[in-house]
């Protein structure tokens, strides 16, 4: 299967022969780090990593030759909305931004269903891991990482009651990553102690077989304590259980990742405790990696205030350690993270990461400072050890509610999650090998009689599914009516037809948000909203943002609503792009013509770098095709213009314009074709504007000749001038 | 732990070099981790029984119903990819064949008479 990055992804291609697809390769990539002081663009970077063949940059990236570095970490994106096939689309739209991480959430309550669910059943906040789905998705990546040129890390869940189960779908169908930790099923899954690690060891060694890269479920205590930095010395003790319990299992620490997460976050000083706790927790474990999460704990629905909190956590992630800086959406807290917030969050992992490039090199932590807390951290972990040691063990500590209390370390509160040791889903299935017991498979782990006739235990059966995927077991569908199929049917028609409507989440939902601040308190305002978006003609208006500007003065909210019509992408008129000319068409008219042109920003206005990308030859402006020009800089009266461009003789004028409260851009725009009048010489001058409110219609409407707008490129505005000028020389 | 204890405790690790402290983490670690590992090490469970046989070539549905079947009879101990590779011999029949024909109940019998010593 092969992307034209032009056309959607075909998903009836993706859907097709699965029952015959083989993943392309298997195992974890990490990304390909380049030498320190790697240049791109003007630019040296100590901590990036190979180009992807097709990105969309930074938005700054235009100012810098359109560079886009991505850093040496994977990045992460979550994505699941419940529906696979829409989420494939934003697969590739979070790869083409740098996610090379795509995590897979499982739907609600697949932790106990006790085996594989199969087909392609619609989930709730999270997908079904199916083999279909997982073989789909995986079609779908293996084709989209060819389209950006780095592989695609494919992420989910080894965990629940089918654990081992899932482990070899995982390994069978090239899943390249998994959450996989006993302790997680335990306390937040309610799944049986014993039968958790016992599963949970088989799991991991087919894990660790297959290359599988094991994240575990500790930071999940920070979202569950009450108080979360109070769980800091458990978190430690979290971490060192599943670590080393993988170790004994079979996987090697490189394959390992700590989960870890900064408990803080502002109005608390944070840095002081997350600086410390991550310091901490990287000396512990240093031969381990790490994935770094961000804060989610204390995140309503704010979009901004969750990008602050991953802008820092992001910075505290450059300046101890991560492999793996994961992201998340910024509306998780509003809900079901919508495609542009999944764009969003890898967006804020990838500008701060890039922006703290070689951070290290620069500052560093004070450990006269930190050396105190950090012991004094240990020591609580090395204590609440002890403590979990001399109480019996793991399993009586877990049935005494040790974990997840929200006391500080020896503080006990008596808040935390208490499971029983026979007690749970799934308690009494765990049943002792006898000593004739034999599993004919191979990286099985614990006891196995293998009989002497086998070399090896796999032997018995010519090999199994891993080795010989020919023998997996493929099931389509086992619900005719919920399935992918059913759910794409009604998109069909619209779709030939060439039927359009908005979407966040999943294909033609129709959603659409709008903004509006309403100048009174709180409740009148949500009540204003809501009935402005039905007079708007909007279903199902729901507020899902609200902050004040002050009680009385205003209140912004954000208001989502479904668009119930279609409209027809064939129907509509789009603004004709003008015709540019070669740039070596400019230069041969340019030899022959010289052309001179007067440009600066008019007003009260000092923005000036649109105006030099305009004329600078550096950046591709209209200089290198051979036009003279004279800049005045920034707030330039409209008559010291005019005036430069009588002296000089100009034959053009470019004006920018970027500030455009109270319309001061229209009003530019028409004083200086009105005093251009004024003075006869309007039909002598070509009158341009330029600015990010401008386009051309707007400037032509108020007495410009051309209007240029977001995106504008030297090119564009010479190409103009040339035309024009050609044309009044006809006349 | 009670205060007292805890400072009594910290007091003593104070006197550890910070190698030594991480070098103690470690160890408390694998006290608690090490038995959970032995437990695994002589156990099995139907989840770990049903990868086995997703492993041998059977779709997950089928390995459902085996593994049920041979934890009922209280087998699960003696391996459920044992059972059918032993019954298959048995009968000189694949193990694919025979675990279907398992599900349609026939056979279980004889894994009561090879694996009980039940006639």
């Amino acid at each position: 299967m092969k992307l034209d990055k032009n056309k959607k992804i075909d998903l009836n291609e993706v859907l097709s022969n699965l029952e015959d697809y083989r993943p392309k390769r298997k195992g974890w990539v990490w990304r390909q780090g380049l030498p320190n002081g790697t240049k791109l663009g003007e630019y040296k970077f100590d901590q990036i990593s190979e180009n992807l063949k097709e990105s969309i940059p930074l938005p700054p990236a235009k100012f810098f030759d359109n560079i886009d570095p991505q850093p040496e970490e994977i990045i992460t994106s979550e994505i699941a909305s419940g529906r696979f096939e829409d989420d494939i689309r934003r697969m590739r739209m979070a790869a083409w931004h740098g996610a090379d991480h795509i995590m897979v959430i499982r739907t609600l309550g697949q932790s106990h269903f006790d085996g594989l669910i199969e087909g392609t059943p619609e989930g709730i906040g999270g997908i079904p891991i199916t083999r279909k789905e997982l073989r789909a998705t995986r079609k779908a990546l293996d084709a989209i990482e060819e389209e950006v040129g780095r592989p695609i890390n494919f992420h989910s869940y080894v965990s629940g009651i089918a654990g081992p189960e899932v482990a070899v779908l995982f390994a069978e169908e090239g899943v390249n990553g998994a959450h996989q930790d006993p302790q997680y099923n335990v306390l937040y899954r309610g799944v049986n102690p014993i039968r958790s690690f016992v599963d949970a060891a088989v799991a991991k060694k087919i894990m660790a077989a297959d290359s599988i890269l094991q994240i575990d479920g500790a930071h999940n205590a920070n979202a569950s304590s009450r108080v979360a930095w109070k769980v800091m010395p458990e978190l430690l003790v979290q971490h060192a259980i599943n670590s080393l319990f993988s170790v004994k299992a079979g996987m090697q620490k490189e394959y390992i990742a700590l989960s870890t997460v900064p408990p803080m976050t502002a109005p608390a000083p944070e840095f002081r405790l997350n600086f410390v706790y991550a310091l901490t927790l990287r000396d512990l474990f240093k031969d381990y990696k790490f994935r770094a999460q961000m804060n989610t704990r204390y995140i309503e629905s704010d979009l901004f205030d969750a990008t602050r909190i991953h802008v820092l956590d992001t910075v505290l992630s450059r300046l101890t350690k991560a492999d793996i800086q994961s992201t998340i959406t910024p509306d998780e807290g509003r809900n079901v993270p919508w495609h542009v917030n999944s764009i969003r969050g890898v967006e804020t992992a990838k500008h701060t990461m890039v922006a703290l490039d070689g951070i290290k090199e620069l500052v560093g932590p004070n450990l006269d400072n930190l050396k105190e807390p950090i012991r004094d951290m240990k020591i609580r972990a090395i204590l609440y050890m002890e403590e979990i040691v001399n109480e019996g063990g793991y399993f009586d500590a877990v049935e005494k509610g040790f974990f997840v209390d929200s006391g500080f370390f020896p503080e006990r509160n008596g808040d935390g999650i208490a499971r029983k040791k026979n007690g749970e889903l799934g308690a009494n299935t765990v049943v002792e090998r006898d000593e004739d017991y034999f599993a004919p498979v191979c990286n099985h782990f614990g006891y196995n009689n293998v009989p002497d006739e086998y070399e090896k235990a796999c032997d018995a059966i010519g090999g199994c599914t891993i080795e010989d995927p020919a023998k997996i077991k493929y099931i389509d569908e086992l619900d005719e009516n919920d399935n992918v199929e059913s759910r794409m049917a009604p998109h069909q028609e619209p779709e030939e037809k060439g039927l359009l409507k908005p979407e966040v989440e999943w294909k033609n939902d129709g959603l659409v948000q709008l903004d509006l601040t309403i100048p009174d308190n709180p409740d009148i305002a949500e009540a204003a909203a809501l009935e402005i978006a039905r007079k708007m003609g909007l279903d199902e208006p729901t507020v899902i943002s609200k902050t004040v500007l002050h009680p009385a003065e205003g209140t912004y909210l954000e208001v989502k609503g479904r668009v119930s019509f279609f409209i027809d992408r064939n129907k509509l008129k789009i603004a004709e792009k003008p015709e540019i000319l070669s740039a070596n068409e400019i230069r041969e008219y340019l030899d022959e013509h010289p052309v001179h042109v007067v440009a600066g920003t008019v007003g009260n206005d000092e923005h000036s770098v649109g105006m030099r990308e305009i004329l600078d030859i550096k950046h591709g402006g209209i200089e290198k095709f051979g036009f003279s020009y004279t800049y005045l800089g920034t707030s330039v009266p409209v008559d010291k213009l005019i005036d430069a461009a009588i002296e000089t003789g100009a034959d053009a004028i470019l004006a920018s314009m970027i500030i455009s409260h109270n319309d001061v851009h229209i009003k530019g725009m028409r004083q200086i074709d009105q005093l251009c009048k004024e003075k006869g010489i309007r039909d002598k001058l070509i009158l341009i504007a330029g600015g990010t409110q401008i386009n051309n219609d707007l400037a032509v409407a108020n007495g410009m000749d051309a209007g240029f707008g977001r995106g504008t490129h030297g090119i564009d505005v010479a190409s103009f001038l040339v035309k024009t000028l050609r044309e009044k020389a006809q006349k | 732990m009670k205060k007292e204890r805890f400072e009594e405790r910290k007091q003593q690790l104070e006197s550890l070099s910070d190698e030594e402290l991480n070098t103690l983490f470690w160890r408390r670690a694998d006290q608690i981790v090490d038995p959970l590992a032995k437990l695994a090490e002589n156990h099995t469970s139907p989840s770990i029984e049903r990868s086995v046989l997703l492993r041998m070539g059977f779709n997950s549905l089928e390995a459902k119903e085996i593994v049920q079947g041979i934890f009922d009879l209280d087998l699960l101990g003696k391996g459920a990819g044992n059972i059918l590779l032993t019954l298959s011999k048995e009968l000189d029949k694949d193990y694919l064949q025979v675990g279907k024909e398992m599900i349609e109940g026939k056979h279980w019998k004889t894994v009561e008479k090879i694996f009980k010593g039940v006639e």
